[in-house]
C-alpha cells in the first residue's frame, strides 16, 4: 500500500506503549486519516518488554497482519536497546529512530549500530517528572514523534489527548494538564543530529 | 443518516452496540477468558446508561443457563464469551438453540487449550457449528458493530426465533483500535425495536412447557423443527441487511464477494484475514494475476448453493481454516465447501490451508503462498496435495 505510516513503538509494560499507539491512531483518525493501533499480547507484566503498532494512511487500511517493516520505531525504554529486543529488526534505510534517553542522537546512533537512517533523542522522564510528576514517557514521546515525523499538528494532538485523557483521569485535571504540558515541551525539546 | 466518526476497538464497537441495544438482561462471569466487552458495558451498567439487569454469575457455564432463563421470561437476553468460556457453556448453548431462545452473543475468537493460549483462531466457534446457533463473522471493527445490531432483528424474527453468535477475530480486531462508523442510540433503538417474545414461561395466561423432556416419540420431531428454522433463515438475514444497508449504506450479504467474478483462482477465508488477502487480491491483479476472495460472513445457516454459484466458475479455490478439526481429512470450513461445491458439478479443483492457530501471524507472504500454489495447480489442473499448512515451522 501507498501512503502507509506503520510505527512500532517499544517499551517496557506500565510505560503507556500501548495508549500512545492508540492516542496517535485517534488522533490521526480525527485528522480524516484511516488508522489502525493494537498491541503485541504476551504474558503483560510490569517491566517486560513490550510493542505496540500504529498504522496511519489517506486509504482504507484492511491489512490485520503484523507490522514487520515499520518506518517509524519510538523507543520508550533505552536500556532496552542492545538487550534482548532487537529494535532495529526489518526496519528500512530510510527508518526514523525516536528515542526517550538523555543521551545524544550520535551516541544512541552508535549504540543501534546503524549507518543509516535518522536518529532522534529527547529526555522524556525527564519531561515527565517536571510536567506530569510521574516517569510515564508515553506522551512526551508522542510530541517528539509528531515534531520530527510531521504526521499530525501539534494543536490537533493537543486535542485529542486531552478528549481521551479527560476520560480516563475524570476529576483529575492537573494529570491532562501535565500530560498535555509533556506534550508540549517534548515537541520543543526534540534533538536531530 | 449522519454517522459519527470514530476510532475504536473490537471490544469497545460491540460493547457500544450493546448500549445501544441496551437489552434486558446480559449475564457474564466477569474473569478470563471473558472479554473487554462485558467490562466496558458493565461500566454501562454502572453508570445508568443502560436499563439492562446485569448478573454476574459464577461460570460460563451458569452465564448461558442465567440467558437461557431469562430468555424463556420473555427478556432480550445477551452474554459474551471467548474460547475456553464458549467450551464450558457447551451443554446450555446446545440448549438455548434448542428451546429456540433469540440470545445474541459476541464470541471473541480465540484458541482453545491446550497448551494454554490467548491469542485468535476459530477453534471455539468452530467447534459449536453445530449448535444450531447462527454464526455471523466480521472481518473489522465497523462489521462487528454492524453484525452485533443486525444480529437482534435476525434472532428475534419470528420466522427464525434462533440464537446468534458474533464471531470477532480475538485481539487482531478485539484489541484493534480502527476507523469505523457508528450510528446515533436513538437510531439504533428503532431498527432493533421493542422486543415482544411470541411465547414466554411468565404468561399465565397462555401456559408454555420449556425445556421438557422428548424421549423417543418426540425429540426427533423438535429437531427436525430446529433444522427447519435454520434452513429457513437465510432470506430473513437477508432482508435484515437490506434494511440496514437503507439506513448505514453499509450492504451485507451471505458472504462478500472481492474481484471474484472474473477470477480464474481464489480463496474462501473468514474474518480478519480476509482483509490481509484483499491485499494481496490487488497486488496480484495488478501483476495480471486474476485472482479472487471470498469472505464467508454467515457460517451457519450455510449458504452452499450461492457459494458454489459464486465459486463454481474458478479453475482453483482454496480454503483457509482458521482451525483443525483432526479429522486427517481438512479442517471444518473447507469440508463444507467441498461438498457444496461437488454437489454443484463445479470442475473446480480445491485445496485447504489450515493458518494462524493459536494467534500465529498471517502475513501477506503467507497468503500469497496460497495464491501461488493456486496457479500452479490451475495451470497443470492437478491437485498434489489437498491438505496444506502454512506459516507453521515442520
Amino acid at each position: 500500500m501507498e501512503g502507509l505510516l506503520e510505527v512500532r513503538w517499544h517499551g517496557r509494560g506500565g510505560q503507556g506503549a500501548k495508549t500512545a499507539a492508540l492516542l496517535l491512531a485517534e488522533s490521526a483518525s480525527d485528522a480524516g486519516k484511516f488508522i489502525q493501533a493494537f498491541p503485541e499480547y504476551g504474558p503483560e507484566r510490569m517491566g517486560a518488554p513490550v510493542q505496540a503498532f500504529t498504522r496511519i494512511s489517506d486509504e482504507p487500511i484492511t491489512m490485520h497482519c503484523h507490522v514487520t517493516n515499520p518506518k517509524i520505531v519510538v523507543v520508550l525504554e533505552p536500556n532496552l536497546i542492545g538487550g534482548p529486543v532487537d529494535v532495529t529488526a526489518g526496519v528500512p534505510e530510510d527508518g526514523v529512530y525516536v528515542i526517550n534517553t538523555d543521551a545524544t542522537p550520535q551516541e544512541m546512533r552508535a549504540k543501534l549500530g546503524i549507518k543509516t537512517g535518522k536518529v532522534f533523542t529527547v529526555d522524556a522522564i525527564k519531561i515527565a517528572m517536571e510536567t506530569i510528576g510521574r516517569p510515564i514517557p508515553n506522551t512526551p514521546m508522542l510530541g517528539a514523534l509528531i515534531k520530527v515525523t510531521g504526521i499530525l499538528e501539534i494543536e490537533s494532538l493537543l486535542e485529542d489527548t486531552k478528549k481521551r485523557l479527560s476520560k480516563k483521569f475524570a476529576g483529575r485535571p492537573e494529570i491532562v494538564e501535565g500530560n498535555l504540558n509533556a506534550i508540549r515541551k517534548a515537541y520543543q525539546e526534540v534533538k536531530g543530529e | 443518516m449522519v454517522q459519527e466518526k470514530v476510532a475504536i476497538t473490537g471490544n469497545e464497537a460491540v460493547a457500544l452496540a450493546m448500549k445501544q441495544i441496551n437489552p434486558d438482561v446480559v449475564a457474564a462471569y466477569p474473569i478470563t477468558p471473558q472479554t473487554e466487552i462485558v467490562q466496558i458495558f458493565s461500566t454501562y451498567v454502572s453508570n445508568g446508561l443502560v436499563d439492562t439487569e446485569f448478573v454476574t454469575v459464577e461460570s460460563e457455564h451458569s452465564a448461558m443457563s442465567a440467558s437461557v432463563g431469562a430468555a424463556s421470561a420473555g427478556a432480550r437476553a445477551m452474554t459474551a464469551t471467548s474460547a475456553n468460556g464458549l467450551a464450558l457453556m457447551w451443554e446450555v448453548v446446545y440448549i438455548a438453540a434448542s428451546n429456540r431462545l433469540p440470545i445474541v452473543m459476541p464470541v471473541v475468537n480465540r484458541a482453545l487449550s491446550g497448551p494454554i493460549n490467548i491469542h485468535c483462531d476459530h477453534s471455539d466457534a468452530m467447534g459449536a457449528r453445530d449448535s444450531g446457533w447462527i454464526q455471523l463473522w466480521s472481518e473489522n471493527t465497523q462489521e462487528a458493530y454492524d453484525n452485533m445490531i443486525q444480529a437482534v432483528r435476525i434472532a428475534e424474527h419470528p420466522e427464525v426465533q434462533l440464537p446468534v453468535m458474533v464471531c470477532l477475530d480475538g485481539f487482531i480486531i478485539s484489541h484493534a483500535m480502527e476507523n469505523a462508523q457508528v450510528l446515533p442510540d436513538e437510531v439504533v433503538k428503532e431498527f432493533v425495536g421493542e422486543y415482544v417474545p411470541q411465547k414466554t414461561i411468565l404468561d399465565k395466561d397462555n401456559p408454555v412447557t420449556a425445556g421438557p423432556v422428548a424421549f423417543t416419540d418426540s425429540y426427533f420431531e423438535f429437531k427436525r423443527a430446529q433444522s427447519e428454522a435454520m434452513i429457513q433463515a437465510k432470506p430473513y438475514i437477508l432482508d435484515v441487511a437490506k434494511e440496514y444497508a437503507k439506513l448505514t449504506g453499509r450492504e451485507y450479504g451471505l458472504f462478500e464477494a472481492y474481484k471474484l467474478e472474473d477470477a480464474e483462482i481464489g480463496i474462501v477465508v473468514l474474518g480478519s484475514t480476509a482483509g490481509t488477502a484483499k491485499n494481496v487480491v490487488d497486488k496480484l491483479r495488478a501483476q495480471g494475476v486474476k485472482a479472487g476472495l471470498l469472505k464467508l460472513r454467515v457460517f451457519r445457516p450455510f449458504p452452499a448453493e450461492e457459494l458454489s454459484a459464486a465459486l463454481g466458475h474458478l479453475k482453483a479455490l482454496a480454503v483457509m481454516d482458521r482451525a483443525d478439526s483432526f479429522n486427517a481429512f481438512s479442517g471444518p470450513v473447507y469440508a463444507e465447501v467441498a461438498a457444496a461445491m461437488y454437489d454443484s458439478g463445479a470442475q473446480t479443483k480445491l485445496i485447504n490451508y489450515i493458518y494462524g492457530l493459536g494467534g500465529r501471524d498471517v502475513g501477506l507472504e503467507d497468503v500469497e503462498t496460497v495464491y501461488n500454489h493456486l496457479a500452479r495447480i490451475a495451470e497443470s489442473g492437478k491437485v498434489d496435495q489437498r491438505l496444506n499448512y502454512v506459516g507453521v515451522r515442520e
